[in-house]
């Protein structure tokens, strides 16, 4: 996996950042950093907001259950593309993960507000196109679209 | 106000224990913590949440809740159907969400005083 | 029935006795719905943006949930007092904080009176598998 590189805020169209599994101190953290990347972007509030979703759930996933994992968005005229990668346990059932109400949730993860089991499920309403695929003992991958109106010409 | 006129006025749909309609409700608690429905609730409180593993049924008979109202449509987990069922539970469900449900059963309680 | 009303953050204050902790600047700020749960995940799914939050959990993830979803503010239930950590993050993240003594059936029962209304429609978004 390349090294993934926190890039300053210009015209570039391609972000990457680093998820710490474990850390539930800065989880969240890149759903936040993303809403601010796409909201100076000048983006409809209800992409920004669709994107952010997306992207929140999967980070929580990541640091709940995963070692690591990266993010990467790309932005073009017609998209928002969130990738994420993981490396952790895996996904044996990914059709009964999700599942509304599945969840493998710990203790600790249900008491800070986690882990009902809709995560995957919220992650696949707000997007347009879903991607998922998984290997046990190896990790997780996600990827999300969530398409930018176009502006017809009058 | 015994649980059965609420669960009509409101168009709740039963899952079980319809034979204890005649619940009595003296008070509401909206939650999903169950460490704080533990400590916080009352005997006699319909208790408004979105869980739905089998857990809540434990809750309800520890408190003696008048029942347990599921929001935003949240079915039970089989084995919660089974075990409110064994245990004479009432399960209701609302298609609405927690903070509608809350306002409507907030007002009839008062409205009943 | 109670009639739907705008109420300002300052109002919501009055009427659950409520102590605004962070952004006090934004008392005036105006909002019609609200949202009552401890889990996020359905707050994820239903709540709209300007909504209130009404919650009991106070770890400062509610307040990176509400930022994602734009929530006008979070209203802390139960007398909870939130960890300097919450504190620091809703301040960075310019949510406003209320905290109430209110138990959150009274608290959104007292809102609800008032003419403040549920999040009634899950956002639909047409979704394909590829």
């Amino acid at each position: 996996m390349k090294p993934a590189v926190n890039s300053p805020e210009n015209n570039l169209d391609n972000y990457s950042f680093n998820i710490e599994g474990g850390n539930f101190n800065d989880a969240g953290t890149v759903s936040t950093r993303i809403k601010s990347i796409l909201k100076q972007r000048g983006l409809p509030n209800d992409i920004v907001r669709r994107s952010s979703i997306v992207c929140y759930e999967a980070e929580i996933n990541i640091v709940s259950y995963a070692r690591k994992g990266t993010v990467n968005l790309t932005v073009t005229s017609e998209a928002v593309e969130i990738e994420l990668i993981d490396e952790g346990p895996g996904i044996p059932d990914i059709k009964q993960a999700m599942e509304q109400g599945y969840s493998t949730a710990s203790q600790q993860i249900r008491e800070m507000g986690f882990g009902a089991g809709m995560g995957l499920h919220n992650i696949k309403t707000y997007s347009d196109i879903f991607d998922i695929s998984s290997e046990v003992n190896k990790g997780t991958s996600l990827k999300m679209i969530i398409k930018i109106p176009q502006q017809t010409p009058q | 106000m015994d649980i059965g006129t609420i669960a009509k006025e409101l168009n709740l749909k039963i899952l079980s224990a319809s034979d204890r309609m005649k619940n009595n409700v003296t008070g509401g608690y909206t939650g999903d913590l169950l460490s704080d429905v533990m400590a916080n609730s009352h005997e006699g409180d319909i208790w408004i949440t979105r869980q739905v593993h089998q857990n809540i049924v434990a809750i309800a008979t520890l408190k003696e809740h008048a029942g347990v109202i599921l929001v935003n449509s949240c079915e039970p987990a089989k084995d919660t159907l089974e075990r409110a069922i064994q245990e004479n539970v009432p399960i209701l469900i609302s298609n609405l969400p927690a903070f509608e449900i809350t306002g409507k059963i907030y007002d009839i309680l008062n409205e009943a005083k | 029935m109670y009639e739907e009303r705008i109420l300002k953050l300052i109002e919501i204050k009055e009427i659950l006795n409520a102590d605004i902790i962070v952004g006090e600047e934004k008392l005036d700020i105006e909002v019609k719905t609200a949202f009552g749960a401890d889990l996020m995940s359905d707050v994820l799914a239903f709540a709209k943006a300007g909504s209130l939050l009404l919650t009991g959990l106070t770890n400062a993830q509610v307040v990176r949930t509400a930022h994602v979803l734009d929530i006008a503010a979070i209203i802390l239930v139960r007398g909870k007092k939130p960890p300097a950590e919450t504190l620091a993050m809703a301040k960075n993240l310019q949510i406003p904080i209320l905290t109430t003594k209110y138990i959150l059936f009274e608290t959104a029962g007292r809102l609800y009176a008032k003419g403040i209304v549920g999040c009634l429609e899950k956002v639909e978004t047409g979704s394909e598998q590829s």
